[in-house]
């Protein structure tokens, strides 16, 4: 499939907004972050406007962003249509929560329980952002029970350390959840790691075979393309990268993303003040490319059915 | 509504195509590009029509297959459009409501109106049967010739898709498939018409006929490698060397 940016960008940037969203919520249920308004302004001004940034370049790429308001009405049968929904709901509770934590300077009680209720629909937003391409036969990999897992686990992990950053910026020392957010890194790419894994090994689910329903005549190959230069399909649906150059990428995103992360975590809680906060933007930088590039290939990587007519050999 | 309806109408309108016969002129493409980009869904914009990378959006595109190897092996013409699928996921994923299928004829159509341009339609449909124009912004597909089958300004025969109607081998055919004892229906009964990617369960209404088996050719003594080589029989007369060959396969 053809890495869009704006659809790479839209994923992992309000994955991570809806992720911090989720951080702030339990940090403030268990007291670990005070409800400080500066710090607040920037906690609340990073996650809601990674969330905004990200919808906001998700419209980009329509062909008619003004009629994107149409997009909500399908929520009966489209995972997009649900995600839309779950994403305007979620400014509810969210903005409540901002509004207690900025201006009324409490983050407990019942502004906890917005903050709660906002964490919940984050979950369901990114969980169906993951289903938009779970639910996509055509693109066979991506039908793997994984991809919605890894939605979330990199949504929350990036979150968590995009909060712990700004936190320790505003002289909040990350100390526990410093480590929390270690675990929630490795878990996401142990999930990722499966993923691939699995990917790698998955069988063929359509052949050029079963897509012309000439196999019986022996093995089908594509004599004469329909059209000289490219067309749309091929376009959007025939990105290919090199099984080479995936490898050598993939080694990349998980030590920029997973390895360096974690490492620069475990550190940035054994230090306090300013070092920890250097610690934990080191961090913050490395999950940032390695999800970038983890987002790009899972693009890259996948290929569509429709390929097989224009000389795919399986999908 | 994109959820597809619960109680559809028995009528499956859609084509079935001769791989037998087609003999891959794009006659179908060409015809099909003429009358949409005046149609339902006009225009089907062209970008860079006469310079080196043209690009545009076409509703038929024929491939062409080489299958199995050797005297076996076989070329095959392979007109490729919309089946307007009876579980189309093209339809279910649209967010807007644009893309629909018909109760009363299970035809799958675009509305160009609500339509925003997403395109998760076209990563939905495994067979690349939909095709975006970036001019207009919007998504469009085979209509079936919505505008053809049901105009009374055209005369009975010619109420088919433009496909079907200039296709000069008649390896096209239209007609309903929701009916057992249609000409289509028994067309696909009687050659074995199948699905493409069954697999992949969007159950097309769209038949395709397989190539018939090919012949036998008995290989002549003097293409026979390992035998001594005779020399031919000849009459001295092309014509009757002819028939000799003729009646003696």
């Amino acid at each position: 499939m053809h890495p869009a940016y704006s659809v790479i960008f839209f994923t992992t940037a309000s994955g991570a907004g809806y992720g911090a969203l989720i951080w702030l919520a339990g940090l403030a249920a268990g007291g670990a972050l005070p409800a400080d308004r500066e710090s607040g302004i920037a906690l609340f001004l990073a996650a809601l406007g990674l969330v905004t940034a990200g919808l906001l370049s998700s419209t980009f790429h329509l062909g008619h962003p003004e009629r994107a308001w149409r997009g909500l009405t399908q929520w009966r049968s489209s995972w997009l249509s649900r995600e839309g929904v779950a994403a305007v709901v979620a400014y509810l509770p969210a903005l409540l929560f901002a509004a207690g934590w900025i201006i009324l300077a409490d983050n407990s009680g019942v502004w906890i329980w917005a903050g709660i209720v906002a964490a919940v629909l984050a979950v369901v937003t990114v969980a169906c952002t993951g289903m938009i391409y779970a639910s996509l036969r055509a693109i066979p990999r991506w039908t793997d029970p994984f991809v919605v897992p890894v939605y979330l686990a990199f949504a929350v992990s990036s979150g968590g350390v995009l909060v712990l950053a700004i936190a320790a910026l505003f002289g909040t020392d990350p100390g526990l959840a410093a480590w929390v957010a270690a675990i929630s890194v490795a878990l996401a790419w142990i999930l990722k790691l499966v993923y691939w894994r699995r990917i790698d090994r998955a069988k063929p689910v359509a052949t050029a075979e079963s897509a012309t329903g000439l196999g019986s005549i022996g093995t089908v190959r594509l004599l004469e393309s329909p059209n000289s230069s490219a067309n749309f399909v091929m376009r959007e649906m025939g990105y290919v990268v090199a099984r080479k150059h995936a490898a050598r990428l993939r080694l990349i995103a998980a030590v920029l993303g997973g390895v360096a992360p974690v490492l620069a975590l475990a550190a940035g809680s054994l230090i306090a003040g300013y070092a920890a906060a250097a610690a934990l933007l080191v961090a913050l930088a490395g999950i940032v490319v390695g999800v970038l590039i983890e987002r790009w290939l899972f693009f890259a990587e996948a290929q569509h059915a429709a390929m097989l007519y224009y000389g795919a050999r399986t999908v | 509504m994109t959820s597809l309806s619960v109680s559809p109408g028995s009528k499956k309108l859609g084509l079935v195509i001769d791989l037998d016969i087609c003999v891959g002129c794009h006659a179908c493409a060409v015809n099909c590009k003429e009358w949409n980009t005046g149609g339902h869904s006009a225009p089907l914009t062209d970008e860079d029509p006469y310079g080196s990378e043209p690009l545009g959006v076409w509703f038929n595109r024929v491939h062409t297959f080489e299958a199995g190897s050797g005297a076996e092996g076989r070329t095959v013409h392979f007109p490729r459009s919309c089946l307007h699928c009876e579980q189309p996921a093209c339809v279910t994923v649209c967010p807007t409501g644009a893309s629909y299928k018909r109760e009363r004829d299970g035809i799958v159509l675009v509305n160009a109106d609500t339509c925003i341009g997403c395109k998760l339609c076209s990563w939905a449909c495994p067979y690349g049967a939909r095709e975006y124009d970036y001019a207009d912004g919007v998504m469009k597909k085979c209509t079936l010739c919505i505008d053809r089958i049901e105009n009374t300004n055209l005369s009975e025969e010619e109420r088919v898709p433009a496909c079907v109607s200039t296709c000069p081998a008649s390896a096209r055919h239209f007609g309903d498939l929701g009916d057992p004892e249609s000409e289509v229906s028994r067309m696909v009964d009687a050659r074995g018409g199948y699905d493409l990617m069954p697999e992949m369960g969007m159950q097309p209404v769209n038949k395709y006929l397989p190539p018939r088996a090919a012949r036998k050719v008995t290989p002549r003594a003097a293409d026979t490698p390992g035998k001594p080589q005779e020399a031919p029989v000849t009459t001295g007369s092309a014509f009757l060397d002819w028939v000799d060959r003729m009646l003696s396969r």
